[in-house]
């Protein structure tokens, strides 16, 4: 398994510094940094400023913490609401997802049993379904049973993860020794036992992992709120700054791009700082993932 | 993914209940109980639906594969395929050169800190997609956006990035923006494995940089690179975020029938046309399918020649 990075040969065939590659690369980062700049930078601005200055020079006042406040005050102050059912929708999906997959992909890898390769089979071919495609279907079916316009609706869609299956039964395969579920059985303990005191410990680096995706996952999901939720009060972020974006233009327009920038800028900040902090997580989660 | 199934059968051990139930079950069931629920259960209804059609008169009638004609037959449905296709061959391919080359020049060893390269690449991946496309969309913006600001001091329309010729390629570039380092950290896991004596006998066979690139590096980023272009070529199909968020800034360049996806939106939330919706959802999953299998059989024959 390739939990840790592999940081070897660094030191044997390491030539000078190229400076094409250093510019290319250069390159490619400032393409990358432009957009966050722009948000970063617009988001001091005031409304008139957004509108009169340039879009990468600072405008006329530094307005940010006056934005700030009024994203969060802003028609009674639902971004506030919308920010918790988005933390709401990832713990609970993520959380249960992590947790659902690390059962599976744990008794896939390590019990026998009839139907097992058949259920990993099925499983592993819903991989490459894409959650659009599935987004639309699922509706006309929640619809009908009444689960539409409901937490639910967002929750149970993404509870189940495909890929964060696979990556956990890889990771279990490795990580957690036959020899020692052999040991825990001989002393009399039950296989649910065992997984929760013995085994969970020793699958920790992939479940921050799967963990980690489905956050992502969760956090920037669009599409399924879009057609699950009409009432705005269940309305995840992503939801909410688009439809924030959709009232500023049009004939009707209540235009609010500062509040949009400044809403956008604060609802990055969270998972950029996850991604910073858990880069040995996801580095090796897509090693494990990709390389097969 | 074919090896990975194959192998599945390696050790575990054969345990058994008091009832007689396997306790893998066990393990598995609570995942099978939701897994049934949000994806085979949806799928078999819309199958289902895709048989049917609303009757004027007394609810739906079975129609048999009438809808399935009629997506075959409909022009609206294949200009969208055909804008995605379009959108398929030229934003994949860019995407994974930048990501190639990024994640080449990074595992080089020829960069000062390059794990600062690694990091800002694959910043775009925890933005939102969301977001992505409302900084993008304010950035094209030729009132008040970036671009309107390089044209007023330009003094012409040079840059018209939300007209209709111009918008599939717009939101070409905002796909390369999101995934291009989310790939480029797939490649760059592959050539991490690749083991340090190889590259010590190439060098000692006097194998430059580009020699070794074209014969250790890139034969062994073959399975990224088909996993990569398959998920890439998913996405294509099912392009849906960001036209839709784009229209409201581009109202003219998008149409209700821009991809696939934003056709079967609109045909269920605009039309309540719930059947022929869920008869093109299927279409649109099958075509995909299709495509991905057919890439993952020349991705794996190479890997056999």
């Amino acid at each position: 398994m390739r939990a840790t990075p592999i940081e070897r040969r660094r030191s044997r065939l390491v030539p000078r510094s190229s400076i094409s590659l250093t510019i290319l690369m250069v390159v490619l980062v400032l393409y990358t940094l432009v957009p966050l700049a722009y948000l970063v930078i617009n988001s001091t601005k005031s409304q008139d400023d957004f509108f009169t200055s340039f879009g990468l020079s600072f405008g006329s006042s530094f307005n940010l913490f006056q934005n700030i406040g009024e994203v969060f005050s802003y028609n009674d102050g639902i971004y506030s609401r919308w920010f918790l059912n988005t933390i709401f929708y990832v713990v609970v999906s993520a959380g249960g997802a992590t947790i659902l997959a690390a059962l599976a992909g744990y008794g896939i890898a390590k019990f026998r049993f009839r139907g097992r390769n058949a259920v990993f089979a099925v499983v592993l071919g819903a991989v490459a379904i894409p959650g659009t495609a599935l987004a639309l279907p699922t509706f006309l079916l929640f619809s009908s049973i009444g689960l539409v316009n409901t937490p639910w609706a967002i929750i149970i869609p993404s509870l189940v993860s495909p890929f964060g299956l696979y990556l956990m039964w890889t990771y279990a395969t490795d990580a957690v020794p036959s020899e020692i579920l052999e040991a825990a059985r001989i002393d009399g303990a039950g296989e649910f036992r065992t997984f929760f005191t013995v085994s969970l410990r020793l699958l920790a680096p992939g479940l921050v992992t799967v963990l980690l995706f489905s956050i992502v996952t969760t956090w920037n999901n669009y599409f399924l709120p879009l057609i699950m939720l009409s009432d705005p009060k269940l309305y995840p972020l992503t939801l909410g700054l688009a439809q924030w974006n959709a009232q500023s233009t049009g004939t009707n327009a209540d235009p609010i791009q500062n509040l949009i920038i400044t809403g956008s800028l604060i609802a990055i900040i969270p998972l950029i700082a996850v991604f910073l902090f858990l880069q040995r997580y996801w580095q090796s989660g897509l090693a494990a993932g990709s390389v097969k | 993914m074919a090896a990975v199934v194959a192998s599945v059968s390696k050790t575990p051990t054969r345990t058994r209940r008091r009832l007689g139930i396997p306790i893998g079950w066990g393990f598995v069931t609570p995942f099978l109980v939701f897994f049934v629920i949000a994806i085979l259960a949806p799928v078999v209804y819309a199958i289902y639906l895709s048989l049917f059609r609303e009757q004027i008169v007394g609810g739906s009638g079975f129609v048999g594969f009438d809808n399935y004609v009629r997506a075959f037959t409909d022009p609206e449905f294949w200009a969208g395929v055909g804008r995605v296709i379009a959108f398929m061959i030229v934003q994949v391919p860019i995407m994974l050169a930048f990501s190639l080359i990024a994640a080449l020049a990074i595992d080089s060893g020829r960069l000062r800190a390059p794990g600062f390269y690694r990091i800002l690449l694959f910043l775009p991946y925890a933005v939102p997609g969301v977001v992505a496309v409302l900084i993008w969309g304010f950035i094209y913006g030729p009132r008040f956006g970036l671009v309107g600001s390089i044209n007023n001091f330009l003094g012409a329309q040079i840059f018209t990035p939300l007209t209709p010729d111009w918008v599939l390629a717009s939101i070409a570039n905002i796909s390369v923006w999101e995934f291009a380092g989310y790939n480029m950290v797939i490649f760059y896991a592959a050539l991490r494995t690749v083991p340090s004596e190889l590259y010590e006998a190439a060098s000692l066979d006097g194998a430059g940089p580009l020699r070794t690139v074209m014969s250790i590096k890139l034969p062994a980023l073959r399975g990224a690179l088909v996993i990569t272009t398959i998920f890439s070529i998913i996405g294509s199909f099912q392009l849906f975020n960001e036209p839709n968020l784009l229209k409201p800034i581009a109202p003219n360049a998008i149409t209700s029938n821009f991809t696939p996806n934003l056709y079967a939106y609109t045909l269920s939330f605009a039309g309540q046309q719930y059947n022929y919706s869920a008869t093109i959802a299927i279409v649109m999953g099958l075509i995909t399918a299709i495509i991905a299998y057919v890439v993952q059989l020349r991705g794996t024959r190479k890997e056999l020649a």
